[in-house]
């Protein structure tokens, strides 16, 4: 028998002291991978991008010729590898639970990207003649059918470019629309468990913000509401489900009473994850709704936009939807501009973007509209609200719920920070719940509820998923009532410890700026 | 539903953890005059993925895509070659289906590239800052000129005849709302711009004049004497740019003295998609930067001394500010952002040089030959890739013609400016590094023949 | 010279005509770490209420009102390049501007230091 006694060892002698992660020469962790700036690693005649000669001509520009620039190049291979590294420092919801209250963080179907990459879909010109892309106009009109049956409502304005940009046009349809029966009012109802961009929104249109209260319940106190109705009133601006998580009982009266007295309800539907095909605003009373297509449909959020924010509008507001939009005339779809505006549109507000909306976004929508059906959205809704109640129910014993009396939640359940230790706050627990591998909830809002916790979970997360978050949270719950210090260092696991916020914004530095020669010395 | 991964042995497990019955029990807040029994009337059931891929590519297939056919439209939206590491890169799960960094530690790529995008935007720009992007352009240039309002305390802006009529429209829109006063008119077929006039209308009251460069007919004005004469008055001056590409030949309008550079990025990473997403630019002088609108990365350091980044000065933003927000804005054009930043970090300064010199080049070699086509004139002294020919017929009518011949030749001016009879024969053209010889020659040889 | 306190936690010395206000320290510790102040133009005047200045920390912008009609005379240049002297020392280094009073009469309303204690005391 011949014995070799030489090679690697297989299996690894068992953790010591002398064992425990000692730094590294290059700062990096195995796959935890530190990336420096381009600025520090590019230079500006390194390229990725090679181009035929130019043919020489004599220059047009106007004696303008640019001299330096400053911008770094890097070659192809260097290009992906900065970004495939960068990438790895990110969380997102194809590694996991992402609870993101009133974000609506679900899964990205796939199918959508391949969609949207088509090139008839994607190289295609918005001022092309409208002959060549009867497609693209078909597709637009397609899901402005699925959205106005979905909610109920008339019509739907496909331009604007988020949400806040479909608050805006709601808002401004309502203003023209007041305008055109001169009834000039001057307020504008916005409750204030309310997004901050409602009265934003409502300032930007010339409107005095006012606040209506809650009712301990966490709804709006219709009393309070139908007292402060009256004719310098133009609207009132409406979350539901509301933030806190739970549906407005009483949507129908108020939307009855605010249009008793002459004013109009905008809805803000960024929840409408919770209702789909089982709710429609339409029957709610609700004049103007914004749809945030990368919410409730899906497109991706891309780490800040783009989204896309179409607004269902009631018949009384129709007729002031902004320019451009789709019309089907026979079997040609026909885009309505500023040139066929007058004859066919002529209460419209105006125009609000360049072009006609995020056709990348509806292509994405409507793919995941289609493959879902009426019965899939409604089982969307349906599992969006199963899954919060599961992790409201699941925690109530361990966390506060200052609503939790109030009837089951919607879409998201809320907690607060009562009964933590003295000194814990909210933020440890989100910070603590990095290290366990989720991304944290929504943080200190809504503001009417004291260190708010709101967590979505959407309908995309399997029961398993669910339950390890729930042991994850419920742990790091106990540890904050029992005053774990450890929890304040948190996150320990992540890229970065906690980030000095004070100093960024106390000495801001916006851009990068090459060291001096003193700096590069040290 | 290949989406959704419940059983429904999990969902009736979980019912009885919540303590309900059915479904419905979880529902019932909802008024009973608006409970849907059952699905909603007149629309189909859930589909496989292979039905709507058939679907959706049918819809696909009813369009005449820019790469069919000889193609030269502009007028805001220019078709370049996007490398293909690009959008392999933007589908990455970490940025695709991530948020907005709210928790820096674990978005610190998110963070690190829209810091390096708002470098590389304000030295393309030529300004001290940028920010970390808007919806598109226009909105961008409406932002500007109520951030001009903010800084001046006057609400009268300027617009030169040369900005996009589609910005003047938007710009149009809000000022109706918020009381700002806009000053225009549409261009008229001259080679020189409007500077001098814009120079003449300034006054004490001028919060700002607006610039489009190159503008919406391709001409290119030194923005020089505009930039003093504004300042002289106490007024900014804001500039607009639609085709960034240009910026990598011309000067930008940061060192010619404008004091916000807006600009729409799509031409950058991003693609034509029908309109968007597109990729609002947004930089100005470091003294105005609180006044900003919009998302602003910051770089500081973490608990252990590490640099990082974190989205910063936040009050000004409307989750905070709520009605005293600078602007409504909260979701932005990230991944746009992103793109933008990847195309530009592949191009670098040597590649965007080229790229520009390419388009230029091609610009300059089809202007000469279509002016040579009987009935056709150029009207540009000036220009980077795009120009304006005046044709003996109205130009409406020809571009019809030309995309029914399979020739995507232009924008019309009778399109952009509907009111304008007296510059419809004006057609604005775009060359880019994607247009090849033979294009030239077939847009040349089918012009030919629509204006005999 | 006398101090005195409004109930939105400003302090108001007043020397003559005129007056110089600030942030409570009870203020600048509730609002946390201040990253900017951003002060009225010289010449500006106020009635008391009026939107006066902006005080913004990481988390929020709070507004600071007139306490008292006047007239902007001076501000306090240093808190531009130092806005943490709101947090290190707001009733004296720490001030945010000087006005000339229009009418004494509204001083009559203010609280005395005592009884500004009291009152966040009870808060």
């Amino acid at each position: 028998m011949t014995m070799i006694k030489e090679g690697r060892p297989t299996a690894p002698a068992p953790v010591n002291e002398a064992h425990m992660a000692p730094a590294t020469a290059t700062g990096n962790r195995a796959l935890m991978l530190e990336e420096p700036l381009i600025f520090e690693i590019g230079s500006t005649d390194t390229t990725g991008v090679d181009f035929a000669p130019a043919p020489r001509v004599a220059s047009r520009l106007g004696g303008l010729e640019r001299r330096a620039i400053g911008l770094p190049g890097l070659s192809e291979q260097e290009t992906v590898r900065h970004y495939t590294r960068l990438s790895r420092q990110n969380y997102a919801i194809d590694l996991g639970l992402f609870p993101l209250g009133s974000c609506t963080m679900k899964h990205n179907p796939r199918l959508n990207e391949k969609v949207a990459r088509m090139p008839g879909f994607a190289d295609l010109h918005p001022l092309a003649p409208q002959s060549t892309v009867q497609g693209a106009l078909a597709v637009i009109h397609e899901l402005a059918q699925w959205l106005i049956t979905l909610t109920g409502m008339h019509g739907v304005a496909m331009s604007p470019k988020a949400g806040a940009h479909g608050e805006l046009c709601g808002l401004l349809a309502i203003r023209a629309a007041l305008e055109a029966r001169g009834d000039a009012r001057s307020v504008v109802l916005v409750p204030e468990s309310a997004h901050g961009t409602n009265p934003a929104t409502a300032a930007f249109c010339g409107y005095k913000v006012e606040d209506i209260p809650a009712t301990p319940e966490g709804r709006v106190d219709l009393a309070a509401l139908k007292r402060r109705l009256g004719p310098d009133v133009a609207a009132v601006m409406i979350t539901n489900p509301n933030t806190c998580g739970l549906f407005e009982r009483d949507m129908k009266v108020i939307s009855d009473a605010v249009h008793a007295a002459g004013a109009f309800v905008y809805c803000d539907g960024a929840n409408f994850n919770a209702i789909v095909g089982r709710v429609r605003p339409g029957d709610l009373g609700v004049d103007a709704m914004h749809i945030n297509l990368h919410k409730t449909f899906s497109t991706p959020h891309g780490g800040g936009g783009p989204g896309s924010g179409p607004v269902v509008l009631s018949e009384a507001l129709v007729p002031f939807a902004p320019l451009p939009f789709v019309e089907k005339q026979g079997d040609r779809f026909v885009l309505i501009e500023e040139e066929s505006a007058q004859d066919h549109h002529a209460g419209t507000f105006g125009r609000m973007v360049a072009f006609h909306g995020q056709m990348g976004m509806f292509t994405r929508a409507l793919a995941y509209i289609l493959s879902h059906g009426a019965d899939g959205l409604r089982q969307v809704a349906e599992d969006a609200v199963l899954n919060a109640n599961y992790i409201l129910r699941s925690l109530d014993d361990v966390l506060d719920a200052p609503f939790g009396g109030s009837g089951p939640c919607m879409h998201e359940a809320l907690f607060s920070d009562k009964g933590l230790a003295e000194g814990f706050t909210t933020l440890d627990i989100a910070k603590g719940l990095i290290d366990e591998g989720f991304h944290p909830m929504t943080m200190y809002f809504p503001l009417v509820v004291h260190g708010a916790m709101l967590i979505e979970p959407t309908e995309t997360e399997s029961k398993a998923a669910l339950d390890q978050f729930i042991m994850a949270l419920r742990s790091l719950a106990q540890r904050a009532k029992a005053g774990d210090e450890a929890l304040k260092g948190a996150p320990y696991h992540a890229p970065r410890r906690r980030l000095d916020e004070t100093l960024a914004a106390r000495k801001p530095v916006l851009t990068w700026e090459a060291p001096t020669l003193a700096q590069a010395a040290e | 539903m290949r989406y959704l991964p419940l059983t429904d042995t999990d969902r009736q497990a979980m019912l009885s953890v919540i303590g309900a019955s059915s479904i419905d029990d979880l529902f019932v807040d909802v008024p009973a005059e608006a409970r849907l029994s059952g699905t909603i009337a007149g629309l189909p059931d859930h589909a496989s993925e292979m039905a709507v891929e058939r679907h959706m590519s049918k819809l696909a297939r009813h369009n005449l895509s820019a790469g069919e056919a000889p193609f030269f439209l502009g007028a805001g939206a220019y078709r370049h070659h996007v490398p293909a590491s690009v959008d392999h890169l933007i589908q990455r799960g970490e940025f695709l289906t991530a948020y907005t960094p709210y928790q820096p530690e674990i978005a610190q790529g998110t963070l690190q590239v829209l810091f390096e995008f708002q470098t590389q935007v304000a030295r393309l720009l030529g300004c001290d800052v940028a920010n970390a992007s808007m919806y598109d352009g226009s909105t961008a240039c409406w932002e500007a000129i109520g951030m001009a309002r903010r800084i001046t305390k006057r609400g009268k802006a300027i617009l030169s005849s040369g900005l996009h009529p589609h910005y003047v429209s938007v710009a149009n829109t809000m000022a109706k709302f918020t009381g700002d006063m806009l000053a225009y008119e549409a261009p008229s077929l001259d080679a020189a711009t409007d500077i001098d006039a814009l120079i003449a209308a300034i006054d004490k009251d001028t919060s700002c004049v607006v610039v489009q460069y190159p503008d919406i007919l391709g001409r290119i004005a030194d923005l020089t004497p505009l930039a003093a004469a504004a300042h002289a008055a106490g007024a900014l001056l804001v500039a607009v740019v639609t085709e960034p590409v240009a910026l990598g030949a011309l000067v930008p309008p940061g060192e010619m003295g404008a004091d916000i550079v807006v600009g729409e990025g799509q031409s950058i990473g991003v693609g034509l998609q029908f309109g968007g997403p597109y990729l609002g630019l947004f930089a100005c002088k470091a003294k105005y930067v609180r006044q900003m609108p919009g998302r602003l990365c910051g770089e500081t350091v973490d608990a252990a001394g590490k640099r990082g980044f974190v989205l910063t000065l936040s009050t000004r933003e409307q989750h905070i500010r709520r009605e005293k927000a600078t602007s409504n804005i909260c979701t932005n054009s990230g991944l746009c952002a992103l793109a933008f930043s990847i195309h530009m970090t592949l191009l670098g300064e040597a590649g965007l040089r080229d790229l520009a010199g390419l388009n230029h080049a091609y610009a300059v070699q089809a202007a000469d030959r279509l002016a040579q086509v009987p009935g056709v004139t150029l009207l540009n002294d000036s220009f980077f890739n795009e120009f304006t020919l005046v044709l003996s017929k109205d130009a409406r009518d020809v571009v019809r013609n030309l995309a029914d011949r399979g020739v995507l030749g232009g924008v019309s001016l009778g399109r952009l400016f509907p009111a304008q009879d007296a510059i419809g024969h004006g057609l604005v053209v775009a060359v880019t590094e994607t247009v090849t010889a033979e294009d030239i020659e077939a847009f040349a040889v089918a012009l030919e023949e629509e204006l005999a | 010279m006398s101090r005195y306190f409004t109930d939105e936690h400003e302090w108001i010395d007043v020397d003559g005509d005129i007056a110089t206000i600030g942030i409570t320290d009870y203020a600048q510790e509730q609002l946390g770490d201040i990253v900017f102040v951003e002060l009225p133009a010289e010449g500006t005047t106020f009635d008391k209420g009026d939107d006066a200045a902006v005080v913004e920390s990481v988390k929020a912008a709070s507004d600071v009102y007139a306490p008292i009609s006047g007239e902007v005379i001076e501000t306090n240049g240093a808190l531009e390049d130092e806005p943490a002297l709101a947090n290190s020392d707001p009733e004296e280094d720490g001030w945010f501007f000087k006005l000339r009073i229009t009418d004494a009469g509204e001083l009559e309303g203010l609280m005395t230091e005592a009884a500004y204690k009291t009152f966040v005391a009870a808060l």
